[in-house]
């Protein structure tokens, strides 16, 4: 969070305090701005939350590990059919979700182990197709067999819920004021993402980031220190998929519906622009390019919709049309012209509090 | 002072029609400076990288502080206690120098996964023992005031020796050089050989792969000479440079332009 | 057994229209190192325009010669498609030759997603059914098995250009420098290569077959539509490394292969899976190969024969 605060040109520079407090601020009232325009911009803020679960999962596997994951929209769908298998209709299964969601991790973790065992050799290119491959073989299999109802996938799924009390009632506080439950949503959701920055941290701060990090900065030079690149790398996948998982499942409760068009190769490659955009390996980077991506094409929807009605009379690009555009122009660009992306890396590895403090510069 | 730590064992290896190395024996004695020298593509690399495990041999073994080494695997071979830095140094370079130490701690450390994550006192206690020991290292090698910077923004000859602090992170009994001088200046080979000096009086065996004849002669306390794969010499420098095979070997010939 | 012949037919013609993908992919790759992910949509865009021009002759020139409506379609196509293979090489490609190794790779991604969506912009959606330019009425070559004549076409031609480009890459001075470009960028300028003409040369010209392939595919399915790069490219791409990347007669081989290997593979799916997959499937033959080949033997079947270090 300090990272995005600090990123907020002069406030962040000059006032730290007053940015931290402003980012604070928006972060925990955001939900409650938006509903007092209308409900499906909170409806956006809670995609938008999703998207930055799996913007910071798939972060862990390209920008911490080096593996450029094309197919990394598998594991929330292997997620989100967990959810619809073990809490739905579907076969009859109601369990609640502090099982469902570890299930959903677990069977993504395994899928993750299960890609990269035989993609370990596989040099970076190779690796994106090859990932990519995954990815569209399991969207495949997911709309044409009959156990996943192949097309039209699963609905009526459970809801989040918790000691009976379903998250999508809303909650009534007085006999007039009532919490929606987009609102509600959005405030579990950011549970998520607030555990996972901290996993996430964790992770970096330690052997594992580190070796992650010499893994994509040297693979031989990394082995040559001893490090087990082998099950380094495995375990970014695995971690990695876990985080698909868990979003996976909180999107399956929160749509409430799963069907194979929402894990198509495109959502890999929107997440992976929203990783390129905001800065491979940097957090709060990675936060704001999933949050500015997945707000952006809602904005130049409601924004540019009706704009080419005045203008022409007519809609020329349709908002999905406009999305595609947004995404393939942000990836391009990006790379030509600012390649570390938004806020660039200054990852580190090591924990602040047992740095010296001289920092003398070269 | 005379314990084998090394024995390379006829060791073989072919590239396709190029017999690399034919029959390579030699013997590394705890605690001394070994120079390994040939002309350009008498083998010394492959050797070297036959050693530290980035390929397999044909044929013949190594025996290491007593037991056979695993072949083919260098992250085992790191663990046995032999480390390496490479010719064109190969740092960690998105990282400060800092870092790259302590990722070489990375096979000395053994917090888990869990441990990461629920930051246990085990993970917070060796996170800050590997914090200072790299400090430590950094100061041994003389570079500790770039701890935070890039390793990529380093001087040549700092990156050689932030190479050289991450490859002692490892906490190896054999070091192993390749061609650390190359591309350095008078003055910065001096300080290089004071550094390989205190680095063996520390305890630390170290083999050294160099083109620089002069350095081997002086530093090392014996040297082998390969030529076209073969081990020609293998003696104290005063005796080696007199040999005659090697004087064929460097200066006849004419089959080596350097 | 004619159903077999029938489906080695097929295989033929589909794999042909891979193989010529495929060299465009193991052309830039062999001389970049890149895979560009946007090659696909290159053929894409070639159909879409060839089905644009066709639709416009059959409009104003009713009467004119199916065979000409054709020349016409791929003489505006093929240049088109040549500009648009220069103009991303110059724009986008050209500035990353030195970035780190993943920033090419996803700037062609963002290529192919802008050039889909550009096309989804002008044509629409839809699918465009591809103007029937050939007789409908198939041949009988052997009892029981058909050939229309767009597949024989679509064999005689690509027979022609794939043995074109190997006359020009073995035979040309300008085929010489692609080689000596591919195998060493700074020595082959060192040698007076314009190195940076060479590369969109090669751009140019994979790009050109692309457009060929585009029309053909079009012609052979009968369709055209913004996302109809995506599948036949990634299947070329597979075909090439299946070759071995870099390596022209490996594009080929690899092409023809695979194309047989997934249409006799689809008819025969359900018996090989005990009745458990059926050919919806059929697209998961590519990628299934693409992970065993890259996995197994990397340097595809014929070995590389370009370096790939360049």
């Amino acid at each position: 969070m300090n990272e995005l605060a600090e990123a907020i040109p002069y406030l962040g520079r000059h006032h730290p305090k007053a940015a931290r407090a402003l980012v604070l601020g928006l972060i925990l009232l955001a939900p409650v701005l938006a509903a007092s325009v209308g409900n499906t911009w909170v409806r956006v803020l809670d995609a938008a939350l999703l998207y930055v679960m799996l913007a910071l999962g798939l972060n862990l596997v390209v920008g911490f590990a080096g593996l450029l994951d094309l197919g990394y929209i598998a594991f929330y769908a292997v997620g989100a059919y967990t959810w619809a298998f073990l809490a739905s209709p579907h076969i009859g299964v109601h369990l609640p979700f502090w099982a469902v969601l570890p299930l959903g991790a677990a069977f993504a973790a395994l899928a993750g182990v299960l890609l990269g065992f035989p993609v370990l050799r596989l040099r970076g290119d190779y690796l994106a197709i090859v990932t990519l491959g995954f990815g569209e073989i399991v969207r495949i299999f997911m709309g044409n067999l009959s156990v996943t109802n192949g097309p039209q996938g699963i609905n009526m799924l459970d809801s989040l819920s918790l000691f009976g009390w379903e998250i999508s009632r809303g909650l009534q506080v007085t006999e007039n004021f009532k919490i929606n439950a987009l609102v509600l949503f959005y405030y579990a959701f950011l549970l998520f993402v607030v555990g996972s920055v901290v996993v996430i941290r964790r992770l970096q701060f330690s052997r594992i980031g580190r070796g992650w990090a010499a893994i994509r900065d040297d693979e031989l030079a990394a082995k040559a220190i001893g490090i087990n690149t082998r099950n380094m790398k495995l375990l970014a996948f695995a971690m990695g998929a876990t985080f698909g998982g868990v979003s996976g499942g909180l999107f399956g409760s929160f749509q409430g519906f799963v069907s194979p068009e929402s894990f198509t190769l495109l959502e890999s490659i929107a997440v992976l622009t929203m990783v390129v955009f905001g800065g491979m390996g940097n957090l709060g980077g990675v936060i704001v390019g999933a949050i500015a991506l997945s707000l952006l094409p809602e904005v130049l929807r409601h924004i540019a919709l009706p704009l080419q009605q005045a203008l022409f009379g007519k809609v020329l690009l349709d908002p999905e049309v406009l999305r595609m555009l947004l995404l393939s122009l942000a990836m391009i660009f990006m790379m030509l012209l600012r390649p570390a992306g938004l806020l660039p890396a200054n990852a580190r590895y090591a924990r602040a509090e047992y740095l010296h403090d001289k920092q003398e510069a070269a | 002072m005379s314990i084998t730590l090394l024995e390379a064992q006829s060791i073989s290896k072919r590239f396709g029609g190029i017999q690399a190395l034919a029959e390579v024996s030699l013997t590394i004695r705890k605690g001394e400076i070994y120079g390994l020298i040939g002309p350009n593509g008498a083998g010394k690399t492959s050797f070297f990288n036959v050693l530290t495990g980035a390929y397999t041999p044909d044929g013949g073994e190594f025996v290491f502080a007593g037991s056979e080494l695993p072949t083919g695997k260098p992250h085992e071979v790191v663990a046995r206690g032999i480390a390496r830095t490479f010719q064109n140094i190969r740092l960690f370079r998105e990282m400060t120098a800092l870092e790259n130490v302590m990722a070489g701690h990375h096979l000395r450390s053994d917090s888990t996964l869990w441990g990461i994550l629920l930051q246990n006192r085990h993970m917070r206690e060796e996170e800050r023992l590997i914090t200072e020991r790299a400090y430590e290292m950094l100061r041994y090698v003389g570079i500790e005031r770039f701890a935070n910077t890039l390793s990529r923004n380093l001087s040549y000859g700092d990156q050689r020796r932030l190479e050289i602090a991450r490859a002692l992170a490892t906490e190896p009994q054999l070091l192993a050089l390749d061609e650390p001088a190359a591309g350095m200046n008078a003055t910065e080979t001096a300080q290089l050989r004071t550094l390989i000096e205190t680095i063996r009086h520390d305890g630390v065996t170290v083999l050294l792969i160099e083109h620089d004849v002069k350095l081997v002669m002086g530093l090392c306390d014996r040297v082998a000479v390969l030529d076209f794969g073969k081990k020609i010499a293998e003696d104290v420098p005063a005796v080696v440079q007199r040999d005659a095979a090697v004087i064929e070997a460097y200066l006849g010939g004419g089959h080596h332009a350097h | 057994m004619e159903n077999l012949l029938q489906q080695i037919v097929n295989g033929l013609v589909v794999g042909s229209v891979y193989a010529l993908v495929a060299l465009g992919y193991t052309m830039v790759y062999g001389i970049l190192g890149l895979i560009n992910f946007a090659h696909g949509d290159v053929l894409m865009v070639g159909a879409l325009v060839a089905l644009q021009v066709a639709t416009l002759l059959h409009k104003f020139w009713p009467g004119l010669h199916p065979l000409l409506i054709l020349a016409i379609s791929l003489g505006v196509a093929i240049p088109v498609c040549m500009l648009l293979g220069y103009v991303m090489e110059r724009t986008a490609y050209r500035r990353l030759r030195n970035a780190p190794r993943l920033a090419p790779l996803i700037t062609a991604i963002g290529v192919s997603f802008l050039l889909q969506t550009v096309a989804m912009i002008i044509w629409g959606r839809n699918y465009h059914s591809f103007p029937p330019l050939f007789p409908t009425i198939p041949l009988e070559p052997f009892p029981g098995v058909f050939i229309t004549p767009v597949q024989v076409t679509i064999l005689v031609a690509s027979a022609t250009l794939m043995v074109a480009l190997i006359m020009l890459v073995n035979r040309t001075p300008l085929g010489r420098a692609m080689r000596a470009t591919a195998e060493n960028h700074r020595v082959a300028s060192l040698m007076g290569v314009d190195t940076n003409k060479i590369i969109s040369t090669t751009f140019i010209l994979g790009s050109g077959l692309a457009a060929v392939a585009g029309v053909m595919h079009a012609s052979n399915y009968g369709v055209a539509h913004y996302s109809m790069g995506f599948l036949p490219g990634l299947k070329a791409f597979t075909a090439a490394v299946l070759g071995g990347i870099g390596n022209l007669g490996g594009a080929m081989v690899g092409g023809i292969v695979l194309g047989l290997v997934e249409t006799i593979g689809a008819g025969y799916i359900e018996q090989l899976s005990f009745g458990l997959l059926n050919s919806s499937y059929q697209d998961i033959f590519a990628f299934v190969i693409l992970g065993i080949v890259l996995i197994f033997r990397p340097t595809g079947l014929l070995g590389e024969r370009v370096s790939d270090r360049a």
